[in-house]
């Protein structure tokens, strides 16, 4: 008692905290607490338009604090504060302006969404501010405690946020699987806390880094364990292979501005600090932890790229997407150089815009009710809603990494970084670069294919329309395969310049291919087509699908003991009109499209701040 | 004053978003008059720019943006375009004689074509769209001329590649048209690689690519690596402007509307190569062995294209030829670094092709869209204002005293008198034949019968009495009816202080080919070529004053161009289909598509058959994770065993 008395007394258990190095938090998190009291306080339901626009403010006042850090840290360099267990420097202000941009992004989205599905009420804005606030204190973290705090602030409000959609048992579903995994991953991380702090004795990010270049530990097998199962922690949140197989459910399960907000933010954060306790904590063992990150970058790599071509749901062919994206981070993560750190955070600055712009085009395209995401509602997208269309296959060649967009340069950097030491690994995220294109293209490609005839539903095909013959399709005499003529007069017969398709192909080929770029255009894009015609014909009975989307066995019987049915028919015919396109989401979606190609055109403001934020790595 | 010169290429990058936007909405003619003003704005920025650059000392007017852009008071950089790695391409111009010199003259006569379109392409379905194309021209030319390093250049290089692909083949619903654009973007393309190589040679040598860092590290470009980079670049400039042996796409060329020919196919784009060797010059002058080439090229090239502009039927491709042949004659400068010459007569000849053209173009329009010179005739009557410029033009071209063109002809040859003699004679030669057919396609045009009165031969009925072009379109003719006449007074040879040569001397500076030619020599020499252009224009006007039919001046062999594209067609055409084929039918059918189809399937098998473990069952997932983590300590612990 006596000792508690004196410690109080005598000032000991409070650290000074410099509020200011934690202001976006501290707004982030203080905005939340706010909307929900006021929400809780006004008689009646606040409604959607109040809450999207006080979290759009106060995300841009985050932002605000973010930039003024930044420009703090240019100028004064790097510091820490509150006892040495938050750091700001270029590389936190950078990540939290990126989370602040989200989440702005995601509010917008999310007004859509809620008003669509008749929700009210400011907890989806609230909840996911909250968990931008734990992205926050990820990225600024300089303590083990303190990213572990971030994680599960990020973590605990993302669980609810996935069951958000409570009329869907997907989300239930999703929401379950991701709270029993992520406490598993939780506690794998929080005991390698327990086995650092044992090898160590701090928990300290610098004085771990300042333990390790001093000491040399005789037998160090507590510290690599204690490292291992860090690194299993965070390669659950970033999704990285074999720690990924959550991903795809929750992303399918979760409510599509959340799942954008999701593979943004918590990838965002968890990122930020997986890169910082790796290479400023254990950057003198890196001999140690690359080649894990290696082994997990190239299965991450491949396993993403490999799975999302065979999905036809779209939500869950972007969940392996941006596993896909993990695995090129984590290139840049096993160069562990400066020119690898900011290789990555460029590469997660290009992917958050990206990936929010997809999955707020996906909330539009899955209509009321947020299920019609099989590939089949994206045929003809183009010819109902062009402009939606054009921006999606902008962001989905963004992600392929086409030239003109950010996609590119963030795959050339961490290509490029990884290069310069890991060879192999280039090359096979160059291969995995190409397998990716096919299915954004494969997208992309729908889009712009006429809509399926009456009679004909989409992946049900003239059977003798095997894919060698569809593949051959471009030689001579191919027109002649029955299913490549179906598709080629399909094109034909809906377009403006379908006329000049069918004789392009059937006249010499001399004045008639040389009409229009426009011609050409369709041309090659019948001929993906064609491919891809192909593809959905691959559709097996036992495809891979969550429990509760389209149970094999009766409701109720589900093996993980969810309740099964529910009543969507995601691969239904789609009705024809277009989907309401809320405008606060077309802004969000334009904002994200005008920043992958503004800055994919004009890349050196991008890349500079992404290579300063690293030089201001603290220490 | 110099800050205008951001504005330059700026207005016509605005008119054409503007026209892209909404130009189907403001449709015609409004689209047309905000085209020409966006245009007359960046000529406009070019003045005042001009006027600042002149006030500069005349050792401090080159301009430019330092690699560390954003320092000092002469960065002139929009933005940092692309930085990676040791490459830093900033998005910056180059202020200096010779690139205002170019952007007031095409700035100048894009103001006035475009004035002239308004009235040309009155009634087009795609009016708007013209515009739209012409602005993006105007501003992509800019950028070429005004870019401070090689790959800026390349962007509006390529720019200007692309716009006159879409104007050449304007009114693609005629299969000529489409394919003459195809023609001329492929032989484009050839150029292209050229000067990509070249680029590429030169930033791995020199390890930049501003020009300014080029020229002060140029010793790094040693003997061979020098003469190839040159002839990269000149293989660039033969495709753009239309040399031997890729000059054949220009006639076809003709297929697109009249302005998009006096604009870019004779006034400002096929210059680009003539441009692109004497911003080089410093390289040039590195490498003899590159000079005689690009000397030789250019000789040949106007002599031959002059005697096939002897015999050509359709105006346009009269004039088409000659302007092939004129870009010969700077060619030729160039190889004998003539370099103000060359730049002269690009000045010069801009203002009369430009106005030929456009003549030409009045005179079809008046005839309702006829061409054929042996349908016309007589014309002087109807269509005064036509006729009276198109004298001066004709004077001008066939470099007749004192017409611009015989001060620029004469500066020319005088040069290449003293490099080469049997060039001179070649040079000389085809003066005549300038002379010559340029008075022939006068003569046939607008003197003798009036032969549009009469059937057609083919059968086609008599056109119906022309008419004189509204004004928007006679004002241009007009104006450069002026300067056709008096652009010879910026060099005249016995003024030595504020003359072009005296202006661009800073650029060239002691690589300018001196001819230490006496007064004696000089005058000889210009009384030779006047004797010759009038001579030649008296031949002609014997000869084609009163009749359209001489069949024997017309041999087969020119009228199909030397058999040019036969020969190509025979060696590069037709293997090269066959060639086509083969890989078609065999290699992309067979080995091709088999390797894609095989890969396409081994991924789909590999995804089907991983993706089995993915069941959707948590308890499965979690022994995933728990397996991997196992993996990662064992293969963690095992490190201090080997440690």
């Amino acid at each position: 008692m006596i000792h508690l008395a004196a410690a109080a007394a005598g000032g000991f258990a409070t650290p000074h905290i410099r509020y200011l190095a934690i202001l976006p938090e501290i707004v982030m998190l203080g905005g939340a607490v706010m909307l929900l009291a006021v929400a809780s306080l006004v008689r009646r339901s606040l409604r959607v338009g109040v809450a999207t626009a006080a979290t759009v403010a106060v995300s841009l006042g985050a932002l605000g604090c973010s930039l003024w850090q930044w420009s703090d840290v240019t100028g004064q360099g790097a510091f820490t504060a509150v006892d040495h267990a938050v750091v700001v420097d270029g590389f936190s202000a950078l990540v939290n302006v990126l989370v602040a941009c989200a989440m702005a992004l995601t509010a917008l989205v999310g007004d859509g969404y809620l008003r669509r599905e008749g929700a009210d009420g400011p907890e989806l804005h609230v909840l996911a501010m909250v968990s931008a606030s734990g992205a926050m204190v990820m990225a600024s973290a300089n303590d083990l405690i303190v990213v572990f705090l971030g994680l599960e602030i990020l973590s605990i409000a993302l669980y609810v946020l996935a069951a958000f959609n409570h009329r869907r048992a997907a989300s239930g579903e999703a929401a379950l699987k991701y709270f029993i995994l992520g406490s598993f991953s939780s506690a794998v991380f929080v005991y390698g806390i327990a086995l650092v702090y044992g090898a160590t004795g701090s928990t300290n990010l610098a004085q771990i880094a300042g333990f390790l270049s001093k000491t040399v530990l005789s037998s160090d097998g507590l510290l690599l364990a204690g490292m291992a199962m860090l690194i299993v922690g965070f390669a659950f949140k970033v999704a990285a292979v074999p720690f990924h197989m959550w991903t795809p459910d929750v992303y399918q399960g979760s409510p599509s501005p959340i799942t954008g907000f999701m593979a943004a933010v918590a990838k965002a954060g968890a990122f930020a600090a997986f890169l910082r306790v790796l290479i400023s904590s254990f950057g003198l063992l890196r001999t140690d932890w690359q080649p894990v990150v290696y082994a997990l970058a190239i299965v991450t790599l491949l396993v993403g790229a490999g799975l999302a071509v065979v999905q036809r749901d779209v939500k869950r062919m972007l969940a392996y997407s941006s596993i896909n994206h993990a695995g090129f981070v984590l290139l840049g993560l096993e160069a562990a150089t400066t020119r690898g750190v900011s290789a990555s955070l460029y590469y997660l600055f290009a992917y958050t815009f990206m990936v929010i712009g997809s999955f707020a085009v996906v909330t539009v395209v899955g209509r009321r009710g947020d299920a019609a995401h099989d590939i089949s509602s994206y045929r003809g997208l183009a010819r109902r809603q062009p402009l939606l269309a054009i921006m999606f296959a902008v962001l989905l060649l963004a992600q392929a990494g086409a030239p003109f967009t950010t996609g590119l340069w963030a795959k050339l950097q961490v290509v490029l970084a990884a290069a310069h030491g890991a060879v192999p690994l280039a090359v096979v995220a160059m291969v995995s670069a190409a397998i990716a294109a096919f299915f954004y293209l494969r997208v992309a490609v729908l889009m712009y294919s006429p809509l399926a005839t009456a009679g004909e539903t989409p992946g049900v095909q003239s059977p003798a329309a095997e894919p060698q013959a569809l593949f051959s399709a471009g030689a001579p005499g191919g027109e002649g395969t029955p299913a490549a003529a179906t598709a080629g007069s399909a094109v034909g017969a809906t377009t403006t310049a379908g006329s000049a398709l069918d004789s392009a192909g059937a006249a010499s080929g001399d004045g008639a291919t040389s009409r229009t770029l426009w011609t050409g255009l369709e041309r090659s894009m019948a001929g993906i087509a064609r491919i891809n015609a192909a593809l959905l014909l691959d559709e097996e009975p036992g495809r891979e699908r969550m429990v509760g989307d389209a149970p094999p066995s009766p409701a109720g019987t589900g093996p993980s003991g969810e309740t099964g049915v529910d009543a969507v028919d995601a691969t239904g015919a789609v009705s024809a009109g277009p989907a309401p396109v809320p405008l606060l989401t077309a802004i969000a979606v334009g904002l994200c499209v005008g920043v992958t190609v503004v800055f994919g055109i004009w890349p050196a403001p991008l890349t500079s701040f992404a290579h300063q934020a690293t030089l201001l790595f603290f220490p | 004053m110099l800050h205008a010169a951001f504005l330059v290429p700026l207005f016509p990058l605005v008119g054409f978003v503007v026209l892209l936007a909404f130009g189907r909405r403001i449709g015609e003619p409004v689209a047309g008059w905000i085209g020409t003003l966006a245009v007359t704005g960046a000529f406009v920025s070019a003045i005042v720019t001009l006027a600042g650059l002149a006030n500069q000392p005349a050792g401090a007017r080159t301009l430019t943006c330092s690699d560390a852009c954003g320092t000092g008071a002469n960065a002139h950089s929009f933005f940092t375009w692309i930085a990676v790695g040791g490459l830093h391409v900033s998005a910056a111009i180059l202020l200096d004689p010779l690139s205002m010199t170019m952007c007031m003259f095409i700035t100048g006569v894009s103001m006035l074509i475009h004035l002239y379109s308004i009235g040309y392409m009155r009634g087009d379905r795609d009016f708007t769209k013209f515009f739209v194309y012409l602005n993006a021209f105007v501003f992509s030319m800019l950028v070429l001329v005004m870019a401070s390093n090689l790959l800026v250049t390349f962007v509006g290089w390529e720019g200007v590649g692309v716009c006159s692909y879409w104007l050449v083949s304007f009114w693609f619903f005629r299969d000529s048209a489409a394919s003459a654009g195809k023609k001329a973007f492929i032989y484009n393309r050839i150029g292209d690689v050229g000067f990509l190589l070249a680029v590429f040679l030169i930033f791995s040598k020199t390890g930049t690519l501003t020009y300014v860092s080029i020229f002060a590290h140029r010793h790094l470009l040693s003997g061979g690596s020098i003469t190839a980079a040159v002839l990269l670049l000149f293989l660039a400039a033969t495709g753009k402007s239309a040399q031997i042996p890729l000059f054949n796409w220009l006639p076809d060329a003709m297929e697109g509307p009249t302005p998009v020919s006096a604009l870019i196919h004779a006034a400002t784009m096929v210059t680009a190569g003539v441009y692109l060797m004497c911003r080089a010059n410093p390289l040039l002058a590195m490498t003899p062995d590159a000079m005689w080439v690009i000397a030789v090229v250019g000789g040949l090239t106007a002599f031959v294209a002059a005697t096939i502009a002897c015999a050509q039927q359709d105006i346009k491709k009269g004039l088409a030829f000659s302007t092939v042949s004129q870009i010969g004659y700077m060619v030729l400068a160039v190889g004998s670094g003539a370099y103000v010459a060359a730049i002269f007569l690009m000045v010069a000849h801009a203002f009369y092709k430009g106005l030929l053209f456009l003549g030409s173009g009045s005179v079809i329009h008046g005839l309702g869209d006829e061409q054929d010179m042996k349908r016309m005739g007589g014309l002087r009557r109807t269509m005064p204002w036509t006729f009276a410029t198109f004298l001066f033009a004709w004077l001008a071209l066939a470099a007749v005293p004192p017409f611009s063109g015989f001060w620029a002809k004469g500066l020319l040859l005088a040069n290449v008198y003293s490099k080469s003699l049997p060039l001179y004679a070649l040079g000389l030669l085809t003066a005549f034949f300038t002379a010559y057919y340029m008075s022939r396609i006068f003569f046939l045009t607008f003197t003798g019968k009036e032969r549009w009165k009469d059937p057609a031969p083919d059968g086609s009925p008599a056109h119906h009495p022309p008419h004189e072009a509204p004004w928007v379109m006679r004002a241009p003719l007009v104006v450069l009816a002026f300067f056709a006449v008096f652009a010879g007074a910026a060099n005249l040879p016995w003024v030595h202080v504020g003359t072009l040569a005296d202006w661009l001397a800073p650029v060239f500076g002691h690589r300018l080919f001196d001819s230490h030619q006496s007064a004696g020599e000089q005058v000889t020499l210009a009384v030779v070529d006047g004797v010759v252009a009038v001579a030649a224009a008296l031949v002609a006007w014997g000869l084609w004053r009163r009749t359209a039919n001489r069949p024997a001046l017309e041999p087969r062999f020119l009228q199909r161009v030397w058999y040019w594209d036969n020969v190509y067609d025979a060696v590069i055409g037709r293997p090269g289909q066959a060639l086509a084929r083969m890989y078609a039918v065999v290699v992309d059918a067979r080995i091709i598509d088999g390797a894609v189809n095989g890969a396409a399937n081994l991924v789909r098998a590999t995804g089907n058959g991983v993706r089995r473990v993915q069941t959707g069952f948590v308890r499965n997932y979690l022994l995933g994770i728990a397996l991997g983590l196992a993996a990662v300590i064992a293969f963690m612990i095992s490190r201090t065993w080997w440690s």
